[in-house]
């Protein structure tokens, strides 16, 4: 039986603008996303900011009602059996907020343990385990507000972990943190995946999600648009080409011919520093770059490459085409 | 019920430690006792009459635990809210009540300072013959109003799960109090039409109870009072307390975004 079951998931948010004149607006964060999560998998939901992954996070662990659809974890349902899942369940968001800043980390993880429920006799035990897990052994009488991001980050994960939850609901671990942070931490999802417990993970990190994950749900507009193993989503641009060319101006006005171009699969522009990027990617053996090259004359233009298609490139596609429809 | 007890105590403590490293709450809670009672003392003093001193004694002392709890219940869990720990706090199997609870009487245990403050500053600074009859009594008495307004500071405070500027309310009912519940005036002289409000509010008991207690009076029956109106608040507020989080849960108003 799955660990998370997901069914036709919506949610709605209601915003309310004005003060004499109030005006109402509906924004579909969440619509109707379904899948399935296995006992010791360790699922990666992979989208833009604002695709509706902390929305869908949030209603799994009970924070958020859904507008319909339904939700199960551990076989417990997530609005009426609310904390049957709870006490199931660990939680750890990335950033800095979520820790009580004038205490020291050991108040926060002492707190925390109580409020799980973790028998008395057990915490210090429990406590020092998670602090020698996440490297913070010796640090752990120090104010919060002296430690680093990266600091905060493990006490989270340690906070996340003190009730030994079955599954364990990761939003954004690694925002903010340093790349030697971010690998640690990595580490220690992989880690924890090992044990067999099961963790869904929300990123906007390509890398990170292909590093970690068993399977990944591409989730962008509030739907999921693709999913499958890393090594399936890989598969689904591996057989073409792309054309990346430095513009020194603005390519945007000519997306739609290059769009348009015979062979071009996909198209977008990327920031990069003071240039942009258009990224083109064609099909198996078409070479664009004549073409493309020819819908850009007038304008300043950098670096041109051909490369592989890499991950990326199947989600920057799944991505860019949500966005265009 | 050891481990509903350990939550309550350990929420209690830690309230109790955030509070006390608050440099800018902590200067206000030092100095707005003193501010009171020099207000009162000054107006009182007028009369010459020193039983009256003594009820506006009580009656400021009173006024500074109310005002600690008034201003920060509901602010509390916006603080919460702002600082990402709200969400963690509903996410957590513990029942959600007894979470705000120890907030509200951490805030109450501050504001006992209020009460000693203000009666030493009257006897210092205008010395104010302070005579208390029953001092066991009068400490009973303190401590039962505390509570009470502690567990009226919990009604307020988790009405802020729901609605992100309720914190606005307990600062608007702060001034009201004062008066509704007879901390400086007697709660006869008020209007008829307001002393059904006064008889309802457990503090309008607990410093009655604390000045019987001054006086040589018999403080129990206000104390019973006190203490009964006070389980009726407790219970309200869990009562609307899972409400409250219910209506959070669907109108996405436990984060700031």
């Amino acid at each position: 039986m799955p660990v998370i079951e997901v069914a036709d998931l919506r949610r709605t948010y209601h915003a309310k603008t004005g003060i004499r004149r109030r005006s109402s607006r509906e924004v579909e964060a969440v619509r109707g996303i379904s899948f399935e999560v296995e006992r010791g998998e360790l699922f990666g939901l992979l989208g833009p900011n604002g695709a509706g992954k902390t929305t869908t996070i949030k209603m799994l662990i009970t924070l958020l009602l859904p507008t319909s659809g339904s939700i199960r974890v551990l076989g417990f349902d997530a609005v009426t059996e609310p904390r049957e899942v709870r006490s199931r369940v660990g939680y750890v968001f990335g950033g800095d907020r979520g820790l009580y800043e004038r205490l020291s980390g050991l108040d926060n993880l002492r707190y925390f343990a109580q409020l799980y429920g973790v028998p008395a006799h057990e915490q210090m035990a429990r406590i020092g385990e998670l602090l020698e897990m996440v490297g913070l052994s010796g640090r752990e009488r120090e104010r919060v507000e002296g430690y680093s991001r990266g600091m905060r980050q493990r006490l989270h994960i340690a906070r996340g972990l003190l009730h030994r939850p079955e599954v364990l609901f990761l939003d954004e671990p690694s925002i903010g943190i340093d790349p030697v942070g971010a690998r640690e931490l990595r580490d220690t999802v992989a880690a924890l995946a090992s044990t067999g417990t099961t963790v869904l993970l929300t990123t906007h990190y390509m890398f990170e999600a292909d590093s970690l994950c068993d399977r990944i749900a591409v989730i962008a507009g509030g739907q999921i648009v693709a999913h499958g193993t890393p090594a399936e989503l890989k598969g689904r641009v591996a057989d073409g080409n792309v054309v990346e060319v430095e513009v020194f101006g603005s390519a945007e006005g000519s997306l739609d011919a290059v769009r348009a171009l015979t062979g071009v699969s996909s198209a977008l522009v990327e920031e990069r520093g003071q240039a942009q990027v258009l990224v083109v990617r064609s099909g198996p053996g078409i070479d664009v770059t004549a073409p493309v090259l020819g819908c850009l004359s007038g304008i300043p233009l950098g670096r041109v490459a051909m490369r592989e298609p890499t991950l990326e490139d199947a989600y920057v596609e799944l991505v860019g085409a949500q966005d265009v429809t | 019920m050891t481990a509903t007890l350990r939550l309550l105590g350990m929420g209690w403590w830690l309230q109790m430690k955030t509070r006390s490293r608050d440099p800018f709450d902590g200067i206000l809670n030092i100095i707005y006792p003193l501010i009171f009672a020099t207000t009162v003392f000054m107006m009182f003093r007028e009369g010459g009459d020193e039983s009256a001193l003594i009820t506006a004694a009580v009656g400021a002392s009173v006024m500074g635990v109310w005002s600690a709890v008034a201003t920060s219940a509901a602010g509390s869990l916006q603080n919460e809210r702002r600082q990402g720990t709200l969400e963690l706090l509903v996410a957590a199997p513990a029942p959600f009540p007894l979470l705000v609870v120890p907030m509200t009487l951490a805030m109450a245990t501050l504001g006992l300072y209020s009460l000693v403050a203000t009666l030493l500053w009257g006897r210092i600074v205008f010395q104010i013959p302070i005579s208390i009859d029953q001092p066991l009594v009068f400490a009973a008495a303190a401590i039962v109003t505390a509570a009470g307004i502690s567990l009226m500071g919990f009604l307020l405070a988790v009405t802020a799960v729901r609605y992100r500027a309720a914190w606005a309310l307990g600062t608007a009912l702060e001034f009201p109090i004062w008066i509704v519940c007879g901390f400086l005036i007697p709660v006869a002289t008020l209007p008829e039409w307001v002393q059904p409000i006064s008889w309802i509010l457990p503090p309008t008991w607990g410093v009655a109870a604390i000045q019987d207690a001054a006086f040589g009076g018999t403080p129990w029956v206000n104390i019973a009072i006190c203490l009964g109106l006070s389980a009726v608040y407790g219970v309200i507020g869990a009562l609307l307390a899972g409400r409250l989080v219910n209506a959070a849960r669907t109108h996405a108003t436990l984060a700031l975004t």
